[in-house]
């Protein structure tokens, strides 16, 4: 869509005043002009889909190849229901078709491929990107790719499973200004890479990090031994996941009573099933953070992001050697004032 | 995750739905996601474009219609199997009683008013329906389950009170740009453009000055020979100069206070001429509404105006009133989403701001205040969503243990952005849900009945279709069916002061009052005080529960 010159259009004003109040003209710009990846469309990527395009970002490309099943068909409100209507089109191309409807200032697309097959350079057009449903070790790979950009791409990593979910955040190098009353400070934030705060020792986390956190990670590294997609595990391989447990935690000296066994049962029972009212917290949620990132506006989460409908908490975890050092792992604030020319 | 006996305790739910707007639009995907198969939903509203970036359900060409209808078919578009009935209609009519609200397992709230939230919450209360309520603003929100007998009712704790001014500070000594922004609209917009009938303090000004008062009344007549550009001036000068002398010859009142500057626009805009001012063909085009700004050349709303600047689109607003909207004035209330009144009042308020030394600001600040805008992003409506489902199919389990009240909260406490807390139980001094009598202490010789029920019964205490008794004699009731000679005395009863009603309201009484809709029933004990001179009738009202806490009310009408 055309921008005239810097300022917003009176389309633009018209159709986000109400927005705009909450977090201002310029950062509306930003939005505008920022470039979204979305790689996997679950019925939770597909909550931040609606999100971001409601936002009035400049793009946002979809990659998903696959064909509707049953599970899409329960938690993605964006494929029309009829057999008729879906059969023989793509996850990504019957949700670009939805998602266009949203706002007709953004530009949705689709790419094809496998995200794993993607060289550094892709990357470069986007400002974030956010993967769903993919594995360790293409998550971890893309992360890296990301990194390696001259320009800052934001990377998000969300998953649902059944009744609870996680979102992974990497800024990089992240600052922004942050209001307080009268005063304004510039923030930094340094966050780790995927595989820098998973290799975090166990030991030296904060207490009381959540269960949700190790139980995923035990699930993660099962995956990964048994090349399974995830998802695709269930009940039966219950014994053989508390096996690898229990030997996680041995190798981490951390009693295995950190990860309660019905936790684990309840996150293989999910299978590849997601909790729609999950998704749309968890897509609420990862729309708000690549809304603060992408504005430079408001203190993003670092690092981890959890819900769990059993105890209704939405909780930040700081998985990074800041948080294994510092009490409370907080930005490192400058004082406008006091920066000087480095 | 939804285990088959919840699914189907989900699919054989009849939910209730009041709200189709910001929360309702996430609510509904979310409902009909996760298997709810029968979704009636309230909501008297028609789309705006300013809903388009969040009520995802509804797209440009819906603007106008209903939301409600609009909502359902979206959503049947995937999930053509479920059933929702959509209801375009004010949730307070009378079709929605306690036998509509009895029919439902749970009721989900999605309002953006206090008012309305009573009136569901006695409802069911009155239906023995858990209420699940609900709001958002802008990244702040939060979801609480109300099960009667189980845990508070949404009016156990104390609101918040929207804000209002005390008079003299609106017409005399403004200190912030709130201040001016309501001198402009409900003051000077009212005079000019408003009922000329109402009563109006913008000449209110401190010394008596009864006389004076007259002759001003005059100034905003306009006779029809009078030029337009000289009447503006006139009407410039009088309110933004002449005003500001009188009050300044008041010492007291500037002793300890910034004296205001009068301003006159000969010293504003020098070379105002006639006819320099605007340009017609700019706001003569077909459909594009009228418009002070784009007569002007000011394209952005954001820019905040300099006093000449303010002074120009005050001028070209009242004349774009008079030269092309006439038939509106005598009639006009001040509505947020009409351009040329938002200009104007954003250019009278900064004009009195600048000559009390408050800064100005942009017409897009000023339409937030003067509008009462709420901010709103479509995240927060999605969480908060997805955390209602989360309670609403606790309560269809009859999971009390597990209610919780979650807020959503833009800074995490104790690590956490979503964090729940246990329901508290019922306040044992509310007298909607444990129905404990009131305390009213009024001045019995000199309050009418009327301003009883619209000061306490209606804005205090909530009540619609009120009907009030005294033992077993009704002194007053609403209703279509009443006999003429029944509803004339009503009506005698309404202007005679409460010790001399048939049934006086005196000192030791107990009055009964009713809403049948609502099936709300509040008994009050008399108290006669006689308020110090120095208090207006509205203050000199003292209501209190059994603990001793004020019952503050709201207006009965809402700004939208």
């Amino acid at each position: 869509m055309e921008m005239d010159g810097e300022e917003l259009t009176a389309q633009e004003t018209a159709l986000y005043d109400r927005q705009i109040r909450v977090w201002g003209a310029d950062a509306q710009r930003r939005l505008s002009k920022s470039h979204i990846l979305v790689s996997g469309l679950s019925g939770t990527s597909v909550e931040f889909c609606k999100n971001i395009v409601l936002a009035g970002v400049g793009s946002l490309t979809l990659m998903d190849d696959r064909s509707v099943t049953e599970d899409a068909l329960q938690a993605n409100f964006l494929i029309p229901p009829l057999e008729s209507e879906y059969g023989g089109r793509s996850l990504a191309e019957l949700c670009c078709e939805s998602l266009k409807d949203f706002n007709p200032m953004v530009r949705v697309s689709v790419v094809k491929g496998d995200l794993a097959q993607f060289d550094g350079e892709f990357f470069d057009k986007f400002d974030a990107v956010v993967v769903s449903g993919c594995t360790y070790n293409t998550k971890k790979a893309v992360n890296e790719k990301c990194r390696k950009r001259s320009k800052r791409v934001a990377f998000y990593a969300v998953e649902c499973r059944g009744s609870c979910g996680e979102i992974f955040v990497d800024l990089q190098n992240h600052s922004y200004v942050q209001k307080k009353s009268n005063a304004a400070a510039e923030c930094i934030l340094n966050y780790p890479s995927l595989e820098e705060a998973i290799m975090m020792p166990w030991k030296g986390l904060p207490r009381k990090v959540t269960k949700l956190y190790f139980a995923l990670r035990v699930i993660e590294k099962f995956e990964l031994f048994k090349e399974r997609n995830p998802g695709e595990l269930s009940v039966s391989d219950l014994s053989d996941v508390l096996k690898l447990s229990k030997e996680l935690c041995e190798a981490q000296s951390l009693s295995e009573s950190h990860i309660p066994v019905a936790l684990l049962e309840r996150l293989l029972a999910a299978g590849s099933r997601e909790y729609p009212p999950v998704c749309a917290i968890l897509g609420g949620i990862l729309g708000q953070e690549v809304i603060k990132a992408l504005s430079g506006k408001g203190d993003p989460l670092k690092n981890f992001f959890y819900f769990d409908t059993a105890d209704g908490k939405g909780v930040i975890e700081d998985i990074s050697n800041q948080s294994a050092n510092s009490a409370d792992g907080k930005a490192v604030r400058v004082d406008v004032a006091n920066i000087s020319e480095c | 995750m939804a285990s088959e006996p919840q699914l189907e305790i989900i699919k054989g739910a009849k939910v209730l739905m009041v709200g189709a707007g910001g929360i309702g639009c996430e609510l509904l995907k979310t409902l009909a996601l996760s298997g709810f198969q029968d979704i009636h939903i309230i909501d008297m509203d028609t789309i705006e474009v300013s809903n388009l970036n969040r009520q995802f359900l509804f797209r440009q060409c819906h603007v106008g219609q209903s939301k409600a209808k609009v909502a359902r078919d979206a959503v049947l578009r995937f999930r053509p199997q479920i059933n929702i009935t959509p209801y375009h209609a004010n949730v307070k009519d009378p079709e929605f009683n306690v036998d509509f609200f009895k029919q439902f397992n749970v009721v989900l709230n999605g309002l953006d008013n206090l008012d309305a939230r009573r009136h569901v919450n006695r409802l069911c209360l009155a239906a023995e329906v858990p209420l699940v309520e609900s709001g958002t603003t802008g990244f702040l929100g939060q979801v609480t389950v109300h099960a009667k007998g189980k845990t508070e009712c949404y009016e156990c704790q104390p609101k918040p009170i929207p804000k209002s001014y005390p008079i003299c500070t609106i017409t005399s000594t403004p200190s912030k740009f709130v201040h001016c922004i309501v001198w402009a609209k409900d003051l000077l917009f009212a005079k000019l453009f408003g009922d000329k009938n109402q009563e109006n303090d913008l000449n209110v000004h401190s010394g008596d000055a009864d006389n004076s008062s007259k002759q001003m009344e005059d100034v905003f007549i306009r006779s029809l020979d009078e030029n337009l550009e000289e009447y503006g001036r006139k009407i410039y000068d009088h309110v933004f100069g002449y005003n500001i002398e009188i009050a300044l010859t008041n010492e007291e009142t500037w002793r300890n206070r910034k004296r205001p500057t009068p301003i006159y626009i000969r010293d504003v805009l020098p070379e105002n001429l006639p006819g320099q001012n605007g340009n017609l063909e700019n706001c003569t085009n077909e459909g594009s509404p009228v418009s002070a700004m784009s007569s002007l050349g000011f394209k952005n709303s954001q820019d905040v105006w300099s006093l000449a600047e303010s002074s120009k689109i005050f001028l070209e607003a009242l004349r774009l009133f008079f030269e092309k909207r006439d038939k509106d004035i005598g009639n006009l209330t001040f509505d947020k989403d009409d351009q040329l009144a938002v200009e104007f009042v954003t250019a009278a308020a900064n004009i009195r701001a600048s000559s009390f030394g408050i800064p100005m600001h942009s017409l897009f600040e000023a339409k937030g205040i003067a509008g009462n805008i709420v901010h709103a992003v479509a995240t927060t409506n999605a969480i908060i969503a997805g955390l209602i489902v989360i309670e609403a199919i606790k309560v269809l389990k009859d999971d009390c243990k597990n209610y919780r009240m979650t807020y959503c909260l833009e800074h995490p406490t104790r690590k956490m952005l979503l964090m729940p807390v246990v329901p508290f139980e019922a306040n044992k001094s509310c007298y909607v849900c444990s129905e404990t009598p009131l305390l009213l202490e009024i001045n019995t010789h000199s309050s009418k009945l009327r301003d009883f029920i619209e000061k306490i019964v209606k804005s205090k205490l909530g009540m619609n279709c009120p009907l009030i008794m005294l033992g077993s004699t009704l002194i007053y009731e609403v209703g279509d069916d009443l006999e003429e000679d029944v509803a004339a005395s009503y009506n005698r009863n309404l202007d005679k002061v409460l010790a001399e009603l048939p049934a006086p309201i005196i000192s030791g009484t107990i009055v009964t009052i009713e809403d049948l809709q609502q099936e709300f029933s509040c008994n009050i004990s008399i108290k006669h005080r006689q308020a110090p001179d120095c208090l207006d009738a509205s203050e000199s009202i003292w209501l209190t529960n059994s603990s001793g806490r004020f019952i503050d009310g709201f207006p009965t009408e809402t700004n939208r």
